[in-house]
């Protein structure tokens, strides 16, 4: 029996009347669909936002000067989600709250919270990650000049995340969708007396806004279309296979609404913005590459899928050939970005880039449930993985890997949690990364027999962006913790409010996994099932394991470790004699980034802030404003000349305006020397003359 | 209050400014204290009657004129003119909003006077231009629309003229050197007139051409306007008038390429003349179309809409990049008002009822945002005694609260969304990819909502271009040890107003939207048919 058919019920809208009808129809078991656990769910996204507010207000004199309010409002959220996440695994929850907001045309407006498997995963996510995170940072932060504003930024962040996972609208999405990104801003640019922080921040912004336009634009189609801007209404009219304004704009609709997801997720082109985010302190990178922002996409696409993966061929269906294609280039070429680093941080930034593109290549292949099981994993074990290095940042006084080594025996409890978020990354069975990344590549391969030509080129990349993941990640863990130390500063154990997260995260860096077992428990698939429709869309769950890729990953793995131990495991004084491989022509390729970032500062940034920008200016002096000026001395000179020859009508005229004028204005006349009631007095001929023209004709 | 229905409450909320001010001319120029408590009183009370006008106001039945004197008050009986006030949906608003800025610069300039001082004549002036505004907002005759359109011109060119910044400016291609105020309030006066000359033509066209139609000749904006729906201002004459009406509308936006007196006037003006411009003025132009041009020549709107729309589209682009090259920060926020009174026309072009909803909450949202960034700017060129951004910087160490604010503003500005900025732009955008189908350009809008699209991004880039040069960093070597007060009391109680509102707006878009959806439905309705 399809344990899908029997937990997941219909979207049942409360608040509406009348609800589904045609769709009831489908519901088996109803689960949980009411009552005040859903109801009161429109807490989770709110009260990390009013927290942040009373942080900004009153948080210097509130207890740990506003992290305690941070915590708890964090905390509150874990514990709801937790709840949640519990119930909906065991009973299944579909709950969609709305309150009307305002009517515009014909649209109307609302706020409102979804409670479904989707969304309460994310509330899971970030409330668990998000408490162990905030925990960490009371330490990390400590005597941080700016320790209150700190943690108002962060709870803005976890709020924005919060609303856009809450949206059962497209309206609220985008909102939530840009306070994460305002957020991301302030707290990138956290020391913002150094301007290149400011300029990282300003990147960030820049790079997800022109992706927003996109989302912009998309959303619009798309609302415009239906006539709604709720995602169900959108769902509905796929589900129904019907034929309209959608259907003659969803490639469109589609592929701007990716290009959001592109910005927010850091695919390829757009992905420059996320190494730059590491200026920010190490805790918001744990939370920014786990949990929160970066997830966003893929979670928009997950929210959109009937709509991707497109059962009459009639919607978007045509846009997830670019999605695979897109995800597969950002896990490939990004994983070699993450090779050639030196700073810890930037290689675990580039990780995220390219294990996001597993994830948005998992949906383009139509595998909803590969894609959302990596994103779930993911997030535990990037997030311990950056508390790690946070550890070892603050214990070391650096970034850069050059000053490291030898860790192993100085912080041998950051060492054995890097360990366990490694091993999980890299996808070493029974470690979380093992489950989810071995589902996505079998989606990806079941996708190209299923006809998706282009997945198996993907499959192909997925395997080899499995051997750069080893070996970024054996290379990083050798030269941080094996060898001899090269730094300056006296490195030990962090406290323990750091470790302690660690120790969490590092348990479901382990445990994540197996809640997605082919062939023994698959549970997670039935947990992020939003509604029936959903099942009978490709999405495609494996029986058992596909034991030719795990045979051939496990390999290529196995031996990438190998050469990169080989290569990496000898002690040696300086990174270059590390990296003596170096490739001469793709090495520099590599550490420019592909020259993206100073393709889009040439070939965009520049030419708009300088010549550009600097022509319209000078045109708007020199040419229109020119033509006015222009214009007010010729008429000056026209009016005396008209003075001239008709004194009496222009006197009485002048004589009137400069008498409504001058009544009040003695003192501005002197200065101006009646220029202004010249100007007047022409502009009311001028009116003379045509009124009488009107008259006559 | 009953007073209300018949007109008597809207009249007060009208003229109770232009008496204060007539009272404040009449108190001996010494005792400004007294000055200033009676104008700010004056402004107070209004305040508080607009409020209980929006309460009271019957919001299901927002597309009626309320609490209006009756059509047929007498005024200039020799032109057939009435003295015919009253509110809607549309008005209520605006209403609202001018006498909130009107109390907020009175407050503001508490103790914050532009040379060469005179707080009786600055506060005169203030309240006169409230009478104005408000006026306009709520006039539904011709002639009464344009005397208080007119009456706002002197107050702000003398404003601009005696209080403003006395640098010398050398206008390019002529090479004139003039004070910076004087060449600003000339060139805002001349344009402004010129204009509303063409407008006036419009007018006095309409009420001669009125007579084939109603057997007499009629100001009335109603009348006009049922002879509008009915289709009767066609062919070359609608199109002469059409036209007249733009212009005078057009140039008080401003639209693009009749933009050019505002950068001029916003950096010349002292900060609560930029306030008032940028909250209120700019607003009587979109407003003129919203009340008069589209309802009364609605074949004429339709046929001009995508040269209005290009329009408002290169408006939004180039404004962007003129604010990308400056250095001067009041006359970013300045071109920034091109750009966001690009995205309102842009509205307003679709000849859409959530293109017109989009540019009401607009140009609301642009009064409340644009007004606070004069502010602020006013406040800083003040401390810092420059507005060149390349001096400025560090403010969040010098001033960490009037940083926050600024970039709380820049970041209203740029269009966040559940901020009140966010609501104007994006239902532009959505009104252009379905614009009004009698247009029969919608390709070209979805082109110009690609643009407007763009236009977004431009504006967040020179906010944020802006936000570092001004916010962030170390203060300038300069300013370094300049020991600078941060934000002080009257500018909280002038400012909290505002941010508060942004914030409302843009989380509770109901609060515009409920009084101007039905009024804009029917108006859309009325004049397009169906």
């Amino acid at each position: 029996m399809n344990l899908l058919a029997t937990i997941i019920p219909q979207i049942i809208l409360a608040t509406e009347e009348g609800g589904h009808a045609e769709e009831a129809a489908h519901a088996i078991v109803p689960g949980i669909t009411s009552g005040a656990l859903v109801e009161w769910a429109w807490l989770i996204p709110v009260v990390p936002l009013v927290a942040a507010f009373l942080i900004v207000f009153f948080g210097r004199k509130s207890p740990f000067k506003g992290w305690l309010m941070a915590e708890l409002s964090i905390g509150f959220v874990a514990v709801y989600g937790t709840v949640l996440f519990v119930l909906n695994a065991t009973q299944g929850i579909v709950y969609e709250g709305q309150v009307e907001i305002a009517r515009i045309g014909e649209l109307t407006l609302e706020w409102g919270w979804m409670v479904d498997g989707l969304s309460i995963m994310m509330y899971f996510l970030v409330g668990v990650v998000g408490l162990l995170v905030f925990t960490y940072a009371k330490s990390y932060m400590h005597g941080d000049i700016r320790f209150t504003w700190f943690f108002a930024s962060f709870s803005l962040f976890a709020g924005g995340m919060l609303v856009l996972v809450a949206s059962p609208n497209m309206i609220q999405l985008i909102v939530g969708w840009e306070l994460v990104g305002v957020a991301s801003y302030l707290l990138i640019g956290h020391y913002w007396e150094d301007l290149t922080n400011v300029d990282a921040a300003n990147t960030a912004f820049m790079v997800n806004k022109v992706a927003d336009a996109g989302l912009f634009l998309g959303v619009i189609i798309m609302a415009v279309s239906v006539g709604s801007f709720r995602f169900n209404d959108v769902i509905d009219v796929v589900v129904h296979g019907e034929e309209g304004a959608l259907s003659q704009y969803a490639f469109w609709a589609g592929l701007l609404i990716f290009i959001g997801a592109m910005g927010k997720s850091a695919q390829f082109p757009l992905h420059i913005w996320l190494p730059d985010a590491m200026a920010g302190p190490t805790p918001v990178s744990a939370l920014m590459h786990a949990a929160t922002m970066v997830t966003a996409g893929v979670y928009l696409l997950g929210r959109l899928f009937p709509f991707y993966i497109d059962p009459s061929g009639l919607f978007g269906g045509d846009v997830r050939n670019i999605i695979i294609v897109i995800g597969g280039i950002t896990l490939f070429l990004m994983g070699f970005l993450a090779v050639v680093q030196d700073d810890l941080k930037k290689v675990l930034a580039y990780s995220t880039v390219s294990q996001l593109g597993y994830m948005v290549a998992a949906m383009g292949a139509g595998a909803y449930t590969a894609g959302l099981f990596h994103l779930f994993t993911h997030a535990f074990f990037k997030a311990l993985l950056f508390l790690a290095a946070g550890s070892i940042i603050h214990a070391v006084h650096s970034n850069n890997m050059v000053d490291m080594g030898g860790l192993r025996k100085k912080m041998p409890i950051t060492f054995w949690t890097f360990v366990m978020g490694t091993l999980a990354l890299v996808g070493i069975f029974p470690f979380a990364g093992f489950f989810s990344k071995d589902e996505i590549l079998a989606s990806i391969r079941y996708a190209g027999e299923s006809g998706q030509e282009v997945a198996n080129l993907i499959l192909f990349l997925g395997i080899a962006g499995a051997f750069l993941t080893a070996f970024y990640m054996m290379r990083l863990v050798a030269l941080t913790f094996f060898g001899t130390y090269k730094g300056h500063a006296k490195p030990h154990e962090s406290p323990k409010m750091m470790v302690y997260p660690m120790i969490g995260l590092a348990f479901f860096a382990l445990t994540a996994g197996w809640v997605n077992i082919p062939g023994v428990y698959t549970g997670f698939t039935t947990w992020v099932a939003t509604r029936e429709p959903l099942t009978g869309m490709g999405d495609h769950h494996s029986e058992s394991f596909d034991w030719t890729l795990v045979a051939i990953t496990s390999a290529v793995v196995a031996t990438s470790l190998v050469i990169a131990w080989l290569l990496y495991g000898k002690d040696a004084d300086t990174q270059s004699e590390r990296d003596r491989f170096r490739i001469p022509g793709l090495w520099p390729l590599f550490q420019n980034l592909y020259y993206i970032p100073s393709f889009y500062m040439r070939a965009i940034v520049r030419p708009i802030m300088g010549p550009m920008a600097n022509a319209v200016l000078w045109f708007d002096m020199h040419v229109i404003d020119a033509v006015v000026n222009g214009v007010g001395a010729g008429s000056v000179v026209f009016a005396r000349v008209v003075r001239a020859t008709d004194e009496d009508v222009v006197d009485t005229v002048y004589n009137a305006t400069a008498a409504a004028t001058g009544a009040s204005g003695s003192v501005l006349r002197k200065a101006v020397s009646g220029r202004v009631q010249q100007y007047a007095a022409f502009s009311f001929i001028g009116v003379l003359v045509i009124v009488v023209l009107f008259i006559v004709f | 209050m009953n007073w209300f229905e018949n007109g008597w409450g809207l009249s007060l909320i009208v003229f109770l400014p232009v008496i204060g001010a007539a009272v404040v001319l009449a108190m001996p120029k010494a005792k400004e204290a007294a000055i200033k408590w009676v104008a700010l009183i004056f402004a107070l009370v209004t305040l508080a009657l607009s409020v209980v006008l929006a309460v009271q106001f019957d919001y299901s039945a927002a597309d009626t004129y309320q609490f209006g004197t009756p059509i047929d008050t007498p005024w200039i009986s020799a032109i057939n003119a009435h003295f015919h006030i009253a509110v809607d949906g549309i008005s209520l608003p605006m209403v609202v909003l001018a006498a909130l800025i009107t109390v907020l610069v009175i407050i503001y300039s508490w103790n914050h006077w532009p040379e060469p001082h005179n707080p009786k004549l600055l506060l005169a002036f203030v309240l006169i231009l409230a009478t104005g505004m408000t006026g306009t907002f709520v006039a539904l005759d011709l002639v009464l629309f344009f005397v208080f359109f007119e009456v706002v011109l002197l107050p702000m060119y003398f404003m601009i003229g005696i209080w403003g910044d006395t640098s010398i400016r050398i206008v390019p291609v002529f090479g004139w050197k003039m004070e910076m105020r004087l060449y600003a309030s000339l060139k805002f006066f001349v344009f402004t007139l010129f204009g509303s000359a063409f407008m006036l033509l419009g007018f006095i066209a309409l009420y001669f051409k009125s007579e084939e139609f109603l057997g007499y000749r009629s100001f009335s904006i109603v009348e006009l306007s049922d002879l509008g729906a009915a289709g009767v201002f066609v062919g070359t004459f609608g199109m002469l008038v059409f036209l007249g009406l733009f212009l005078g509308f057009a140039v008080k936006v401003p639209m693009w390429p009749l933009h050019t007196w505002l950068p001029d006037a916003h950096t010349a003006a002292p900060t609560i003349g930029s306030v008032i411009l940028a909250a209120i003025l700019l607003k009587l132009g979109t407003y003129g179309f919203i009340r008069i041009a589209i309802p009364i020549l609605p074949d004429e709107a339709l046929r001009w809409a995508p040269f209005i729309g290009v329009l408002a589209v290169i408006g939004i682009i180039y404004g962007s990049f003129a604010c990308l090259a400056q250095t001067d920060m009041k006359r970013l926020i300045a071109y920034s008002s091109v750009g966001h009174m690009g995205f309102v026309m842009l509205g307003i072009a679709t000849m859409t009822d959530v293109g017109i909803n989009a540019a009401i909450i607009g140009m609301v949202a642009h009064g409340l945002i644009t007004g606070l960034l004069f502010f602020i700017a006013g406040s800083m060129s003040h401390r810092y005694h420059t507005r060149d951004m390349r001096r400025i910087g560090g403010t969040m160490v010098k001033m960490p609260k009037m940083g926050v604010l600024l970039g709380f503003a820049a970041m209203a500005s740029l269009g966040l969304p559940a901020l009140a900025g966010f609501w104007g732009e994006f239902m532009a955008l959505l009104a252009s990819f379905d614009p009004n189908p009698l247009i029969g350009e919608t390709s070209l809008f979805r082109g110009l909502m690609v643009f407007g699209a763009i236009g977004t991004v431009l504006t967040a880039g020179y906010m944020l271009y802006m936000l570092r040069n001004v916010d962030f960093g170390s203060p300038s070597a300069e300013f370094a040890d300049t020991p600078l007060e941060d934000v002080d009391t009257a500018e909280w109680l002038a400012w909290t107003p505002l941010v508060l509102l942004t914030l409302a707006v843009g989380i509770f878009p109901g609060i515009i939207f409920n009084a101007t959806n039905d009024a804009v439905i029917s108006l859309v309705a009325k004049a397009f048919g169906g």
